[in-house]
């Protein structure tokens, strides 16, 4: 036939898993404060929506850029044929700046060393694109944002190999865990080429240590391959211990002009700080010119809107309002953190300590059945359906312990996270009362209708879902 | 970098490294002299005259003006929600409205000859996205696709570079306009056969760049039957079909499926972009259109690598689904660029210089042949080398483009203001006089 090619027809863009179900139970029932009240409530978007008011007053002060304007004089026709994949200088040096200020001024960024791209899902394939073969692999500690299944694996051909974490130490990696996953690669005749992080991390919702770091920076070294930051979050970070990027921990080591200086790279987008994730805004920072002059080029896959590059550059450039915004940010960040993690508390639920992220790394392994991923999954069925939350369960996040589940709580009202709290607690008493035994099906006959449903839902491709929540 | 790297820089791809990017070629040292010495009427006059480079700016007071009259586009309203919703808004199915008004816009080019559906548009970041998305989803590395000579020179990139699919030419030639012929496309098939080479589909694009001419209807109709026969894809690159200089000669493949009921329409997809109609390549506006519903579906997905940033969507989606407005710069739009068409054929002429028939593009395929000193390839680099560093006009051979027949050129002619071509166009003058002159005193 005129059949399609091996990409297009296999699973590596990722949409069948369980993840996306949860997605679209939500779409069919969306919680909505007066219309639909009883619905369920969006817990699995990693979107930031607490600081529009800063940016829509900005934009309602400075009218200009949005307006394709600079001092009065229309630049229209300038951005419009501005199709350059070396990108705006203006907003990239806007960009690294404002890289730099989210960094405490501890490191600086040269703009010559950034490439654009239309978000950081585009920078991070483009990367694999760069420093891998198709059939080669790249290490990444679980668990991890699903949305990496497709962006580093599918186009690319790039293995995936897990560096298991686990609560025993608060997921942190370990050398012992990173030569384990090396020697599975090798196992599995996977040549590695690098480790790919995210600090702070998706989702988990912590930032690296400086000693995970600097065991990264020697790992590396010793092997000869790339390390790849993806510091999306790092405009999320509101409590200490505060944000180191590799940057920093590599000065310190003063590995600049090393070799293992070239093969560092860090992920960028303002999807996440900014809560911008529409205007596809993605960055790769590297110090290997090769690496930037490769990324570059590809770049003309995904380049920005010259549109996008120039309002930002004005928001960026603007110190008053990065300064302020920053800040603001992270206390509102902050704030809200506490407030489910205290609410969870109360409903005798614990959370990974966290110090940043749009989300809660939370514990629920004390309600499975069984430590089991069928179990975890049941739990997670009954929490969307029965309790009316769209949360995400480790396992999509290739967990290795069951129990653990990612909760948002910067993409909706102080007053809907109020409620969804709320329901988790009355789920936990009923559910403690219930006993979490295999034994008791009264109260749950209604629901076994809907089993043989889910069942074919799982089975079936013809979901066509939103992937980029991350 | 002020340290040299004294060893080779560790592991990167070999696609990385590789120069299928195409960047090395000629075609960009053009580019290069000009950014060293860039024309400009007042400051340098002398310079060298970008005429490789084919984007539109003879309408953009027409957009300016919509602009300035509907706020609302580039704006997000007074209500909460505007800013925010759009912010947020990173749907890989794209914004409906915006979606709605790109399936009306094509439809008026093609004066609703064919309709489409807004459901079928899968938006990307560009034509280029576009192009290398399809390639991805039909086709394996290794394979090929069938892509008819001369062709833009940046589909070497585009189709073959990450993606690791060839291109096998199909050969078109003077002696019939560079039509493609039945024969042709089964002399490109049966090479690639020679060679092993799966052949998954043909890509055509109409109108042709480099040729600035439509394909015509009959050609497009064995071009269709071939690709059936043969049981493979078809990819219509119809960037250019709204610079069309007189809306009945367009024929887009749209129109022969329409006619035919959509009969084995699933092999066949459409590109489109805004960069070349609307002349606005630095939004990155560009859409896959299939007939195929695993291919939409599949390149959904696909594009979350390539998304249209929503605040783009938002502008294009209010200018669009302004009827008003659009008739009237898509019929302003094609009278201009026939005006500049006009201008530069009569230049050329009067230097004693044939071009191509052409009815459309941002461009003409210029004859030189008669002024090779070798009929070869190095004669056209020889001839483009004066062209560049004597004539100071940067114009693109077409060896770039692959075209096997030497001394053609590609000159465009909307990327400047009048008077700028006319400055061109005197320096072609003199320098066909100088060698007129030169060739006499040789005789003598």
């Amino acid at each position: 036939m005129r059949h399609l090619s091996t990409k297009a027809t296999c699973n590596s863009h990722g949409q069948d898993s369980s993840y996306f179900l949860g997605w679209e139970e939500y779409e069919k029932n969306p919680y909505d404060e007066v219309q639909n009240p009883k619905g369920i409530i969006q817990m699995g978007l990693a979107e930031n929506q607490l600081s529009f008011d800063l940016l829509e007053s900005w934009l309602e002060k400075n009218p200009e850029p949005a307006g394709f304007k600079r001092d009065g004089k229309s630049i229209f026709r300038e951005l419009a044929l501005f199709q350059d994949y070396h990108g705006l200088p203006a907003f990239k040096k806007a960009l690294v700046e404002f890289m730099a200020e989210i960094r405490g001024n501890r490191v600086s960024f040269d703009p010559n060393h950034m490439v654009l791209t239309a978000g950081a899902t585009s920078a991070n394939e483009t990367l694999m694109f760069c420093l891998a073969e198709p059939g080669e692999a790249f290490l990444l500690p679980t668990p991890y944002y699903p949305g990496f299944d497709r962006d580093l694996k599918w186009r690319t051909g790039v293995e995936i190999v897990p560096i298991h974490c686990t609560s025993s130490n608060d997921f942190q990696i370990t050398e012992t865990a990173l030569e384990a996953a090396y020697h599975e690669a090798q196992q599995r005749n996977l040549r590695v080429k690098g480790v790919l992080v995210t600090n702070p991390s998706n989702p988990l919702g912590t930032t690296l240590s400086r000693s995970e770091l600097n065991l990264l920076i020697s790992f590396i070294t010793t092997k000869g391959i790339h390390l790849i930051s993806d510091e999306i979050y790092s405009g999320t970070v509101f409590s200490s211990p505060g944000f180191v990027s590799v940057m920093e921990v590599l000065k310190d080591r003063n590995c600049d002009e090393t070799e293992v200086w070239d093969r560092v790279h860090i992920v960028n987008s303002l999807s996440k700080d900014l809560g911008l994730p529409g205007f596809r805004v993605g960055a790769i920072y590297s110090n290997d010119d090769m690496v930037v002059a490769a990324a570059t080029k590809m770049s003309s896959f995904g380049l920005m809107s010259s549109q996008t590059q120039y309002l930002l550059s004005a928001l960026l450039s603007d110190k008053k309002f990065t300064k302020n915004y920053i800040s603001e940010n992270q206390k509102r960040l902050k704030k809200r953190q506490n407030m489910l993690v205290m609410g969870l508390k109360k409903a005798g639920i614990s959370c990974l300590k966290s110090n940043a992220g749009l989300f809660c790394w939370v514990n629920m392994r004390h309600l499975l059945r069984s430590d089991t991923f069928e179990a975890e999954m049941e739990l997670w069925k009954k929490i969307v359906y029965d309790v009316r939350l769209n949360i995400s369960p480790g396992s999509s996040c290739h967990c290795t312990e069951p129990g653990w589940f990612r909760v948002c709580f910067a993409n909706m009202t102080e007053e809907t996270l109020d409620l969804a709290i709320q329901r988790l607690k009355d789920f936990v008493v009923e559910h403690t009362a219930n006993g979490h035994s295999k034994s008791n099906n009264s109260s749950k006959n209604s629901k076994r209708k809907l089993l043989p449903k889910w069942v074919l839902r799982l089975s079936s491709r013809d979901r066509d879902h939103e992937p980029d929540e991350r | 970098m002020a340290i040299e790297i004294e060893q080779p820089s560790v592991g990167l791809s070999k696609v990385a490294v590789s120069e299928t990017h195409g960047e090395d070629s000629p075609y960009f040292a053009g580019w290069k002299a000009y950014d060293e010495n860039p024309y400009d009427e007042l400051t340098n006059p002398s310079g060298v005259i970008q005429m490789g480079l084919a984007e539109n700016q003879v309408s953009f007071d027409l957009l300016e003006a919509f602009l300035e009259t509907h706020s609302e586009a580039s704006s997000w309203g007074k209500g909460a929600s505007g800013f925010r919703e759009n912010a947020l808004f990173q749907d890989y199915h794209g914004l409906l409205s915006f979606r709605k008004a790109m399936a009306s816009f094509m439809e008026q080019i093609r004066g609703g000859s064919a309709k489409f559906d807004p459901e079928r548009v899968v938006l990307t970041a560009g034509a280029t996205a576009a192009n290398e998305l399809l390639t991805f989803i039909l086709a394996d590395p290794g394979d090929a696709l069938l892509v008819p000579t001369p062709y833009y020179p940046g589909f070497d990139r585009d189709l073959r570079w990450r993606t690791g699919v060839k291109i096998v030419p199909i050969h078109c030639d003077s002696s019939n306009n560079f039509q493609i012929t039945p024969q042709a496309l089964e002399a490109a098939y049966s090479e690639a056969e020679a060679m092993n080479i799966k052949v998954r589909g043909v890509l055509i694009t109409n109108p042709s760049n480099p040729l600035g001419a439509t394909i015509q209807r009959s050609v497009l109709e064995e071009i269709f039957d071939f690709v059936t026969r043969k049981n493979i894809h078809l990819v219509s690159d119809e960037i250019y079909s709204g610079s069309v200089f007189s809306s009945s000669e367009f024929i887009s493949i749209a129109e022969i499926l329409e006619a035919r009921q959509y009969k084995n329409s699933e092999r066949v997809h459409i590109v489109y972009s805004l960069s070349k109609d609307l002349g606005l390549p630095g939004f990155r506006v560009g859409t896959i259109y299939s007939y195929n519903d695993e291919v939409v579906t599949t390149a959904r997905r696909m594009s979350s690598f390539t998304l249209i940033s929503s605040q783009t969507q938002h502008l294009l989606a209010s200018m669009l689904s302004n009827k008003e407005f659009t008739e009237n710069y898509i019929k302003t739009n094609r009278e201009r660029l026939r005006k500049r068409y006009n201008m530069i054929i009569e230049g050329l002429r009067s230097a004693g210089i044939e071009c191509l028939k052409g009815n459309a593009g941002l461009f003409c395929w210029m004859n030189l042949s008669p002024l090779l000193e070798k009929p070869t390839r190095e004669g056209e680099l020889a001839l483009w080398n004066s062209m560049l560093h004597e004539v100071k006009l940067n114009i693109s051979p077409g060896s770039s483009c692959h075209s096997s027949e030497p001394g053609w050129f590609r000159v465009c002619f909307a990327n400047m203001s009048e008077q700028t071509l006319e400055v061109a166009l005197k320096r072609i003058h003199n320098f066909m006089k100088n060698r007129e002159r030169d060739r006499n005193l040789k005789v003598i």
